[in-house]
């Protein structure tokens, strides 16, 4: 008996734990970076039950409730990684040139160091993403950085729509090359993309038959979870982040989708969309790009730092993502490059990594600005974002901290692995650094199911 | 008939070339080449940051041939210079990179377009300044970011070369040439493999071991060339011969090393052989192990700044806080973005070591006056003063910030024009001509 209870209080505490924690919080006294309704100096941002419930002057903390004093300090919305692949324990499926059927949900791992040190740098939500060897690849997760647990459920962005890595140009025709099958060209991967959508049209008048059938003796078709998901994307409930860098591509891609209809497309790293700003603003496609990378392989060879400010003074909805472990932490230095290329406003500069990542996850209804009603995803920086010398102060999730410089400890391993030891370095090199730039090639066995994307 | 039809053409045909051709050159106006230029220039009404003798607060330079001749607050023009007034503006000397590839990389996957890396461990030989690209794409994006030099590097193997300082202007490597040159050793590493291949602390132990042979027995045989140099029993060991100049302490050695126990070793591997420019690259665990740097007094040339930790037990400001943490224990610190393409950002580096600790007067040395110091041509580059190379860039405020402008740029004396691919992609780009065709719905579709 006394077994069962204690079976039975162990079951409901781990329910306890897998509930997402939300707090609240009144931050005095800052100056509030709302994203959507300009700067507002010494202002309070009243948090409650993981909501931001009021925003105005001298509001006072309700019983019981802690004060956070922003007095001279920079708040803003945490800030959103439309591209990452830290907390994943591997990245590419690359066993087929289509995959729709993987999710970068089952490899999350939660006890990645990177995840404390993009909060470090004001990060509260990434786009967790499959790799891009593969024409279709596998289905991201969207997350916020709730460090401090072994469950990755717990790391879900509860709501948000689902989303699949597509990949166009070297990376999938370079393993196409490297195994001897389609694509190994520009036309290949044009065909490839065609050819699924056609089948997957196919697939799904055949449950649409089945399903229309009243008849008793009706037999199921077969199940297939990777076509199923193709007929999803075209019903418009899973968002493509399509992989690219040529003007010819992007446009490609657009042709594609408006023959088969599929409204939704934001493209990832886009290094040429500049060139195609007029196109992707008239379809309404969107660009998640880099501040300044280019020329790491020839595709990215025609770039320019002036990609975002091209790409936002052209009406097209543009975010600045990191796609790497080092450059998550100073995405907002990354966003304030485009005042030198480019001459962003403030404003213009911040919605780069909160507001316009948001819109393009589908998940600004939630997150992207300091406004009521939304989630008390907050940073907090002494001086501007936007300045070379801010410091990051302050990280909040559903109005939890998790992250506070005045009590970092140095070593925010929260797992520390049996094997690992603590003289083990490793030195960091950038270009060693382009996660899922890197990696369509068919490499050793161990490489092609490691980190490195 | 027929002739006069056709004379009647031809006569068309010079027509329409007399109402074309002034189209033609008015297009190439648009598009018209841009060339530097030098001779005798006065900047004026400008904020000059010397960094050697403080801020002139509205102070002129005055720059002929190629040299400053003048700089103060009250400095006469000469008659015949051309006068720019930067008022309203900052000047500072050119920003100077303590470790890149530029000139020897221009596509990174593409390995026919990288020539910083030579077959073999010992290659000491090897000259950087001979692959140095004067037409590289990277350099004019580079400069126009007020980056006027910097030290291009051979990478891999235990002594991959010769590594050189170029300015970022010029059409052959001996006019960007700027007057020193080292040698690159990687002091045998205790880092651990890559993140998918995990080598065990014996396999480590094994390698580097390996690694320490091949450097001493290639030091020994340096120093016994040394002594028989002038015999004429000594037959042709090109890559031995490149080390006598650092064993006779005429040239400098750069050692790369970055965990601490290397650094610790590196130290002690060059007070047993007594070499005397010794410059310790890399550093990226200086911070653990500053005081026995400041001790040894030998100078570091440190980053990326802007780098992961090199221990997941690292607290997420390692990197950031290095140079500061080395720069106060006493060190003699100089920057490196130890990048190709992106060479442009060694002032933001500059900018993040300065925020964590190391104030922005010291991080601006560490890429100006320390940075050419350490590489050797402290004498003619690194800060404003009268006899140095005139490398010079204005800027509309901090040159560390996002949203400051570089405006103008004078390297080697010659005033560069401020254009780079990157900025004619811009202008060609930002209002597109023709924009999107109306008429054509290949990519409309019917909205859900």
């Amino acid at each position: 008996m006394k077994n069962i209870l204690t079976l039975l209080l162990a079951f409901f505490s781990t329910m306890a734990l897998a509930q997402v924690q939300k707090g609240d919080l009144l931050i005095k006294n800052g100056t509030v970076l709302t994203v959507t309704n300009g700067t507002l100096e010494n202002t309070d941002v009243l948090v409650r039950d993981g909501k931001i419930s009021r925003i105005g002057k001298d509001l006072r903390a309700p019983r019981g409730v802690e004060t956070v004093d922003a007095t001279g300090k920079f708040v803003m919305p945490g800030i959103i990684d439309a591209h990452s692949h830290i907390a994943g324990s591997a990245i590419n499926e690359g066993t087929s040139q289509v995959t729709a059927e993987v999710s970068m949900e089952d490899v999350v791992d939660p006890l990645d160091v990177g995840i404390y040190r993009a909060l470090a740098g004001g990060v509260t939500s990434i786009h967790l993403m499959h790799g891009s060897a593969n024409v279709i690849g596998g289905q991201n997760e969207t997350m916020k950085l709730r460090y401090g647990t072994m469950n990755p459920d717990e790391l879900r962005f509860e709501g948000a729509p689902r989303t699949i890595k597509f990949a166009l140009g070297e990376n999938p025709t370079r393993g196409g090359r490297s195994r001897g099958i389609q694509p190994q060209s520009r036309m290949g991967v044009e065909n490839m993309l065609r050819t699924s959508f056609t089948q997957a049209i196919a697939y799904g008048k055949k449950w649409d038959a089945y399903n229309a059938d009243k008849s008793p003796r009706k037999v199921a078709p077969e199940y297939d979870l990777r076509m199923q998901t193709l007929v999803d994307i075209m019903n418009g409930d899973v968002l493509v982040h399509c992989h690219s860098y040529r003007a010819d591509e992007i446009y490609m891609l657009m042709k594609v989708f408006s023959d088969f209809n599929i409204p939704k497309l934001t493209f990832q790293h886009a290094n040429e969309a500049y060139k195609v700003a007029p196109e992707l603003a008239a379809f309404g496609a969107s660009a998640s790009v880099f501040a300044d990378w280019w020329a790491y392989k020839l595709e990215v060879y025609y770039s320019t730092a002036y990609n975002a400010a091209i790409l936002t003074n052209n009406g097209v909805l543009t975010s600045i993502n990191s796609d790497s472990g080092e450059l998550i932490r100073h995405l907002f230095h990354e966003a304030a490059k485009t005042q030198k290329y480019g001459e962003l406003t403030d404003d213009q500069a911040l919605a780069l990594i909160t507001l316009n990542p948001a819109k393009q996850l589908g998940i600004d209804n939630r997150v992207g600005s300091i406004e009521v009603g939304k989630d008390a995803d907050i940073a907090i920086f002494e001086g501007h974002p936007l300045s070379v010398y801010t410091v990051p102060l302050m990280t909040f999730i559903d109005g939890v901290k998790y992250f506070d410089k005045s009590i970092d400890k140095g070593d925010a391993r929260i797992y520390v692995g049996p094997e690992s030891s603590i003289s083990e370095v490793m030195i960091y090199d950038r270009h060693n650094d382009h996660r899922c730039l890197e990696g369509a090639n068919v490499m050793a066995f161990e490489e092609l199911f490691s980190n490195k994307k | 008939m027929i002739r006069e039809m056709k004379n009647i053409r031809t006569l068309f045909a010079a027509f329409l070339m007399l109402a074309i051709v002034p189209l033609m050159s008015l297009a190439q106006e648009d598009d018209q080449v841009l060339r530097a230029r030098n001779g005798k220039f006065a900047l004026t009404n400008a904020k000059i940051y010397t960094v050697t003798n403080g801020i002139i607060e509205n102070g002129t330079i005055i720059i002929d041939n190629g040299i400053i001749v003048a700089v103060g607050a009250d400095v006469k023009i000469p008659a015949d210079a051309e006068v720019f007034d930067y008022k309203g503006k900052e000047i500072y000397p050119g920003m100077i990179d303590g470790g890149t590839t530029l000139g020897l990389a221009e596509i990174g996957s593409i390995s026919e377009a990288n020539d910083f890396q030579e077959f073999g461990q010992l290659t000491p030989q090897m000259q950087a300044l001979t692959a140095v690209n004067p037409n590289s794409t990277a350099i004019p994006v580079t400069r126009v970011s007020g980056v006027t030099t910097v030290w291009t590097m051979p990478r891999g193997g235990v002594l991959s070369g010769t590594a050189a300082t170029i300015n970022l202007f010029g059409y052959t490597p001996d006019q960007m040439f700027a007057g020193s040159k080292g040698i690159v050793m990687n002091f045998p590493s205790t880092a651990g493999g890559r993140r998918f291949r995990r080598l065990s602390p014996e396999e480590v132990k094994k390698r580097q071991d390996r690694a320490l042979k091949t450097v001493n027995d290639a030091w020994d045989k340096a120093e016994l060339y040394a002594k028989l140099e002038n015999s004429d029993e000594v037959r042709s060991y090109p890559e031995i011969e490149a080390l006598v100049p650092v064993v006779k302490g005429e040239m400098m050695l750069f050692i790369e090393a970055n965990a601490a126990k290397d650094i610790v070793a590196t130290i002690a591997w060059v007070k047993e052989r007594g070499y005397k420019k010794v410059i310790l690259t890399g550093v990226s665990e200086g911070w653990r192990v500053a005081d026995q740097i400041a001790e040894s007094g030998i100078p570091v040339i440190t980053g990326p700044v802007q780098a992961i930790p090199t221990r997941d037990s690292d607290s997420y400001d390692a990197a950031y806080a290095n140079p500061g943490i080395m720069s106060k224990a006493g060190v003699k610190v100089a920057l490196r973005t130890m990048d190709s393409e992106n060479v442009r950002n060694l002032p933001y580096h500059a900018g993040f070591a300065a925020a964590y600790g190391m104030g922005r007067e010291e991080a601006l040395k560490a890429i100006t006056i320390n940075a050419a110091e350490i590489l050797g041509i402290g004498d003619k580059v690194g800060s404003i003063e009268v006899g140095k190379q005139a490398n010079i860039f204005v800027a509309t405020g901090d040159p560390f910030e996002t949203a400051t402008k570089i405006t103008d740029l004078f390297i080697d004396g010659y005033k560069v024009p401020m254009t780079s691919r990157q900025i004619r992609l811009y202008d060609e780009f930002l209002n597109r001509t023709p924009g999107v065709d109306k008429d054509k719905k290949a990519i409309d579709i019917k909205k859900k």
